[in-house]
């Protein structure tokens, strides 16, 4: 057999069984509760009678193996039981609110991805300059942060003082800049050979002047998606009847919070696996026969490095389907982490266990996504000898 | 990561007999001299978390759970941050916070080293089955992310702690660092057994079994002391790990319960407050954000210099 198939097919026999153990985990959950489930359900007001025929309707009194296969069957048939609080059947609370997470995480995905490869990128390519130190710096305080911290500045910045609020970061980055800047003209003049100076003053000059012409207009609150005269807002209730500029709108903030947390991560795993290649021989041929250094990066380094970056993007996704628990509560997001910890705190077990499922069902389908991908892309499993 | 688990991270202790003239007390004061403006800086920070944390009840102005004031009352003389939702001094409650908030996460990595540690060392040694068991344990408990884990057992833990007659508040705190101490004794395990696998094979561990020495006293002493360099770094990077999980539980209503003063739920408390465009919901939020900073900048250093990385 082909050893990338025969590798993947093992890969995903793992998966399997870890999800298996998983179900078995989250079943036992429910099983070292105290007290009746039967009970729960129906309230101290019922019948001994009414508790023993619920518990007979629910399989309550079947042997706890036999009880696991039902409810696993039951979970592939899309019925994860009901919920201790509110009665309502389980899968009805989730689907909506499970489509609405993979919108958020998705949306922060489209943004987060190419964003970290390509500053991931350029962090190796000009390792050990400015720019490099500034995004390492950067990065790692907003891995040193608490989301809910990143997610009220945020609202802080662009929700509650736009678009003014946006004035602060960007003098702070110019003044840094041009500390920065003096620093390293006074050594060597270096700074000029990076091409990054021009365009990150460039961009910052536009930054300043919309500021001010939307200042002088007296536009205070421009939503560059809507292309209304507001800000961005600060929860983010969307309803299954908003259209999807709406859901845009409003889960920007939410999923720039969860953009800045995984970028971090993928842009610093991209930089450390491009440059852990950067001292192979067939880089310094490359460098040799005078290719340019973008050129070296791309062609040589980055198809060799793809295995790992994959791998880090795959977790990164991962962690958005949980990671998204704590944003959708800051954001009154109606998602499934919000669901989740609804459940925790009125201990609605059944909902918790659902929730639980679903997530490390995509969590490990994600993982093991990636995985299978990452062997697919190595060169050298693509030619066996 | 994978520089802890190399073999040449242990280099710094296996150059010990090189540099054995100098005193220990010469040799740290070298260290520290030698170190990077960053990891002074993350001392300094530490240094003044502690102080304030010990001597909470000095500093602060009011107790930690007396309602001084009105809701939500505006910086003044008399209470230097405000109040907060229900007119508790914020300044106390955010001191105050420095004793629970941090002692609590720092219990927590204590145990998690305690236990992951232990299992790690031990699985290393013996090999075998259970080596096998342990790691297959940690894998299925690794396979999905923490915070599902934690939510699934925190509501096992506190509907069990909820049906006890009268149960003491501290139950809950108990319950949840057994639950994130377990939780976080898995990465430990990886790293200790990943780190005395390299040891195990060492000759003066084989000479310590062949004189007939017990488990414990290899892994006392002649495993742990070469295994220290590596775990005191990852202490550091666990207790962030730890520390910033329990502030999200926190914040999220599962983690420390109020009345006691604690960061995270500080933010959630006076949250509303944000979008009136007041940054105060933001202070402990950010006391947060400075000690995980700082303790990754002494973490950085102390990692470089156990690598053996020289500028």
């Amino acid at each position: 057999m082909h050893p990338i198939l025969s590798m993947a097919l093992r890969r995903l026999a793992l998966g399997l069984l870890t999800l298996l153990v998983i179900s078995i985990v989250i079943f036992s959950a429910v099983e070292m509760l105290p007290g009746d489930l039967a009970q729960e359900i129906l309230g101290q007001s019922a019948t001994p009678e009414t508790v023993a025929a619920f518990r007979k309707e629910l399989g309550l009194d079947k042997p706890p193996v036999e009880r696991y296969f039902s409810w696993l069957g039951g979970v592939f048939q899309g019925d994860f039981g009901k919920s201790l609080a509110s009665k309502r059947e389980i899968s009805e609370l989730i689907s909506g609110r499970f489509a609405n997470t993979m919108f958020l995480a998705g949306y922060a995905a489209v943004i987060a991805v190419p964003l970290a490869v390509v500053l991931g990128l350029m962090a190796a390519l000009f390792r050990n300059t400015w720019f490099d130190r500034f995004v390492n710096v950067f990065t790692l305080s907003t891995i040193s942060f608490p989301e809910f911290f990143v997610a009220y500045i945020l609202i802080l910045l662009l929700a509650v003082g736009f678009p003014f609020g946006l004035a602060l970061p960007f003098g702070l980055l110019g003044l840094w800049i041009a500390v920065e800047g003096y620093g390293a003209m006074k050594e060597n003049f270096k700074i000029n050979k990076s091409p990054l100076i021009p365009v990150v003053f460039l961009l910052i000059g536009i930054g300043l002047i919309i500021n001010m012409v939307m200042g002088f207009m007296g536009v205070e609150n421009w939503n560059p998606i809507t292309k209304e005269v507001r800000a961005f807002p600060s929860i983010a209730n969307i309803s299954p009847e908003s259209s999807l500029a709406d859901r845009l709108d409003r889960a920007f903030l939410p999923a720039l919070t969860l953009t800045m947390v995984v970028t971090a991560h993928m842009m610093r795993m991209t930089r450390a696996a491009i440059i852990n290649l950067l001292a192979s021989p067939y880089i310094e041929m490359a460098r040799l026969k005078g290719m340019s250094p973008w050129r070296v990066i791309i062609k040589h380094a980055l198809p060799n490095a793809l295995a790992p970056i994959i791998n880090v993007i795959a977790l990164n996704l991962a962690y958005l389907i949980t990671g998204v628990v704590v944003v959708e509560v800051v954001f009154a997001y109606p998602g499934l982490g919000q669901l989740m910890v609804d459940s925790v705190t009125k201990r609605d077990i059944t909902v918790v266990q659902a929730c639980c499922l679903v997530f490390a069902v995509t969590y490990i389908l994600l993982n093991l996504i990636a995985d299978i991908l990452a062997i697919a892309t190595n060169p050298r499993l693509l030619h066996p000898k | 990561m994978t520089d802890i688990s190399d073999p040449s991270a242990l280099s710094a202790d296996a150059e010990a007999p090189r540099v054995a003239q100098e005193t220990a007390r010469q040799r740290t004061l070298r260290a520290f001299r030698s170190a990077p403006i960053t990891a002074w800086l993350g001392m300094i920070v530490i240094a003044i978390y502690v102080i304030v944390a010990v001597f909470a009840p000095v500093i602060a102005p009011y107790g930690e759970r007396e309602i001084v004031g009105d809701q939500f009352e505006l910086r003044s003389a008399e209470f230097l941050l405000g109040t907060d939702n229900l007119g508790r001094d914020l300044l106390s409650r955010l001191i105050y916070a420095a004793r629970n908030t941090v002692g609590i996460a720092l219990m927590t990595t204590f145990f998690a080293f305690t236990l992951g540690g232990l299992l790690g060392m031990l699985a290393a040694t013996l090999g075998g089955w259970v080596d096998q068991i342990i790691s297959r344990i940690v894998d299925v408990l690794m396979s999905i992310p923490y915070i599902i884990f934690a939510l699934l057992f925190l509501t096992v833990a506190n509907t069990w702690i909820g049906q006890m007659d009268n149960p003491s508040p501290w139950l809950y705190t108990a319950a949840l660092i057994a639950i994130m101490a377990l939780l976080d004794s898995t990465r430990v395990y990886r790293l200790t057994r990943a780190v005395a696998m390299n040891i195990v094979v060492m000759d003066y561990v084989e000479a310590a079994r062949l004189r007939g020495e017990g488990l414990f006293h290899i892994i006392r002493k002649e495993i742990l002391p070469n295994a220290t360099a590596p775990l005191i770094a990852e202490f550091g990077l666990r207790f962030c790990f730890v520390f910033l999980s329990i502030s999200a539980l926190s914040f999220l209503g599962l983690g420390i319960q109020p009345p006691t003063a604690d960061w995270g739920s500080m933010v959630k408390d006076n949250a509303t407050l944000v979008s009136f465009g007041e940054i105060i919901p933001l202070y402990p939020a950010c006391a947060i954000a400075v000690l995980t900073v700082a303790v990754n900048f002494v973490v950085d250093w102390m990692l470089h210099r156990s690598s053996g990385l020289k500028e």
